[in-house]
């Protein structure tokens, strides 16, 4: 039935599960859309914990499988909440295409599904609290973790441990990670140059500092934090800064009937994801008094959650490993050399296809506002490649 | 006129303005354009950018099959970021009428000089492998080729070394364009080649936006081998009102397919129409069942600069001294962009015109 839902959740992740089951609990007809085959985004994929347990009982129906492609999303409910998430940030470097090299998030994401890496030699580097946990679940499947490499400085990083003290939530995770790591190397101010190999990555050429020495590996697992997915927002013409959805006291966006919450709005963890879904269901349900009681709870993970960012800004040094040579579009092999001149996205475009390819900018769009500062135009539909059928079948 | 203005402001930087920047240079005028995005961002960058020799009318062929000729003389020297693809033109007949049709262009383009083939049903369907069974032929144009314009447009501005300001003029007269942010440009002549904007800037000038939605898949290399037309396009593109959409399918350089056309008179709002984009689709997949299967990865719109006869504005205009337009090039702008543009620096130039340049006179649609 068409418009037949109060309220359509985009994303079932962390903060999407807790807006549907605050909404559902509070009467309203709910639906989940998500592109995966279950329920819990990537931070819970092929878990089966409270808040899935919940969210089962909650009434709230799961429609999965199927990406949200375009506008029509809000055909499907009087109002909805955003709850996609975010995507790792990659940032180019000499060797980063060559097979072999992964993203940190993309590691974790294979092996959760299955891929073995028993025996295999993994270096892990970028920057951000998911390179310890990626480490961690490398080696609890059998891979020698060779190296954990954080690009912020250690002052830096230490200093956000010593802050935890206020999340103890987080202190305890911290800890079970550094347990779960033993005795592998982790390093801070240190970060990858180059990916070498012939065919296929064999080693990598790290530097700290001054120090700079070639680690032989099998897998480069590589993330530079996360970056928001703001595309849907965005084509529902919902205000976005800084790469975030902005959003209100109820995660209301800029749009009337359409909230926001979880890393869409700004990374900060599962934490904040779950508060603010919790507050955009609720809202969404009418019952502004119960979601205004979380307002505390959502103010120490976003403090938590700017902590995080400030601990884990990208040096300079990081935006400047690609050499002139070094391929940043890899849908259109469009290289930094012929993009860094361009006086903008729309330029870049259409002078050098960047952009242009199957990812639809997804990728090189957040690397070349990261590297050169450029917002991306307006997404255009189809989100997702879609097939040519599914497009007009209503 | 200030000290070291340019002889020639071009208002718009589309695959027009370019053509026209171009043959002014080489004619020995100093010009300057002004752009309000990127050198060919407009409906140059929205358009298929298929080369093609029409027959719609007498003098839509001699431009078209002129500019044809102009693009020989180019394309060798352009890079290749222009993906020139020489895949031909292949007008699709569905049955018996149709290739009546069939036979009446290709005794045109014969009497014209422009080589085509006449393919029954057999041929058709070894021609393009992909198109359903049960259509009844088509004809081929070998010489019809397929380009991304933005890229000819660039380079044709960096070649007639015209300066390129940035920024929306807001208004502007025979000899002078005021920007938004108030700056005044000021020039000898200026030429409003800012396609279906241009009757915002010269009140009068009689074209008005015609809407258009394509849709680009994921890369199928083979998928298809020419730029393929039913043969109703011809109709729809010149119907005058109201809505029409006709199955056009184009094979990228990139292995790409890119699917048109549609045709909305009047309507300016860029969003994409699902209910014409549907149309569009159902359409071809009347022509290529397979195409359903293919990854659509993008839709976009664009806007045609339409004329009530349908041939485009290339001259002075009456209205205004020192005011040019090269505006109103409908659906073939990019195949008649280096026509227009010889054409207009003939007149500026007063040389002998490279054709007849009657038909194409803003003139003969003013009245009174």
């Amino acid at each position: 039935m068409s418009g037949g839902s109060d309220v359509v959740v985009v994303g079932a992740g962390p903060a999407g599960l807790a807006a549907a089951c605050q909404a559902a609990e509070s009467g309203a007809r709910v639906l989940v859309m998500d592109d995966n085959a279950a329920a819990g985004g990537q931070v819970w994929r092929g878990e089966q914990g409270e808040w899935q347990e919940r969210f089962a009982r909650s009434g709230a129906a799961l429609e999965t499988g199927r990406a949200v492609i375009d506008e029509r999303v809000r055909e499907r409910g009087r109002t909805v909440v955003l709850a996609t998430g975010a995507r790792e940030l990659f940032l180019p470097f000499p060797g980063w295409t060559l097979p072999g090299v992964v993203g940190a998030g993309g590691l974790q994401a294979l092996i959760k599904s299955g891929y073995d890496v028993a025996g295999k030699r993994v270096v892990v580097a970028g920057s951000g609290p998911l390179l310890y946990a990626v480490a961690a679940l490398a080696r609890e499947k059998g891979a020698s973790v060779m190296l954990v490499a954080e690009q912020a400085p250690g002052a830096a990083v230490a200093g956000f441990v010593r802050g935890l003290w206020r999340h103890p939530e987080k202190l305890a995770q911290g800890v079970g990670l550094a347990m779960a790591l033993g005795g592998v190397e982790a390093v801070r101010g240190c970060w990858v140059e180059e990916a070498m190999g012939r065919g296929r990555v064999e080693g990598v050429k790290m530097r700290c500092g001054r120090r700079v020495w070639e680690e032989s590996c099998d897998v480069l697992a590589a993330g530079f934090g996360l970056t928001p997915n703001t595309e849907l927002a965005e084509m529902l013409g919902c205000h976005v800064r800084a790469g975030a959805v902005e959003t209100g006291d109820w995660q209301q966006t800029s749009v009337e009937g359409v909230y926001a919450a979880g890393e869409v709005t700004g990374i900060g963890g599962v934490e904040k994801s779950v508060v603010e879904g919790e507050i955009a269901g609720l809202a969404a349900a009418g019952r502004r008094a119960e979601a205004e009681r979380l307002f505390g709870r959502r103010a120490q993970w976003r403090r938590f959650g700017e902590e995080l960012g400030r601990a884990f800004a990208l040096r300079e040094e990081v935006k400047r490993l690609a050499r002139g040579e070094t391929v940043l579009c890899r849908c259109e092999d469009v290289t930094v050399g012929q993009l860094r001149d361009r006086a903008g996205w729309r330029e870049a475009k259409l002078r050098t296809r960047c952009g242009m390819g199957a990812c639809q900018g997804r990728v090189c769009g957040a690397i070349t506002r990261t590297l050169f500062g450029w917002g991306p135009s307006k997404p255009r539909p189809p989100l997702y490649p879609t097939r040519f059928e599914d497009l007009f079948s209503d | 006129m200030t000290a070291g203005a340019p002889d020639v402001l071009i208002v718009g930087a589309g695959a027009v303005g370019a053509a026209c920047a171009w043959e002014l240079s080489r004619g020995g005028l100093r010009v300057s354009m002004v752009e309000e995005d990127v050198v060919g961002s407009g409906a140059t960058a929205a358009g298929m950018g298929h080369l093609v020799a029409l027959d719609g009318s007498e003098h839509e062929f001699a431009l078209s099959r002129f500019s044809q000729g102009l693009w020989a003389e180019l394309l060798p020297q352009m890079p290749r970021e222009v993906e020139h693809l020489q895949c031909g033109t292949l007008w699709v007949a569905a049955d018996d009428e149709e290739m009546s049709e069939v036979r009446r262009k290709h005794g045109y383009y014969g009497a014209h000089g422009v080589s085509s083939e006449m393919l029954d049903a057999k041929q058709l369907a070894a021609a393009e492998p992909e198109l359903r069974v049960g259509l009844a032929g088509g004809l081929v144009v070998p010489g019809d080729s397929v380009i991304y314009a933005p890229a000819a447009a660039q380079w044709l501005v960096e070649r007639s070394g015209a300066a390129v300001i940035r920024g929306r003029v807001e208004r502007l007269n025979g000899r002078t364009a005021w920007l938004g942010d108030g700056t005044r440009l000021e020039a000898g002549i200026v030429v409003n080649a800012t396609g279906a904007r241009a009757a915002k800037l010269t009140a009068g000038v009689p074209v008005t936006p015609r809407k258009g939605h394509l849709a680009i898949t994921d890369r199928y290399p083979g998928f298809l081998r020419h730029q393929l037309i039913e043969l109703g396009y011809m109709k729809s593109a010149h119907a005058g009102g109201g809505e029409s959409v006709a199955f056009n399918a184009q094979p990228r350089k990139t292995g790409q397919v890119l699917l048109g056309s549609s045709r909305q008179h009047g309507v300016e709002d860029a969003g994409v129409d699902r209910m014409i984009l549907s149309r569009m689709m159902k359409r071809a997949v009347e022509y290529l069942p397979g195409i359903g299967e293919l990854q659509v990865i993008r839709c976009w719109t664009g806007c045609r600069a339409a004329t009530p006869d349908g041939a485009p504005l290339i001259g002075p205009w009456p209205g205004e001294d020192g005011l040019w337009l090269a505006t109103g090039h409908e659906g073939l702008g990019i195949t008649t962009a280096p026509g227009t543009g010889r054409l207009l620096a003939d007149l500026i130039l007063g040389r002998t015109p490279c054709l007849p340049a009657g038909p194409y006179l803003p003139a003969r649609l003013c009245h009174g």
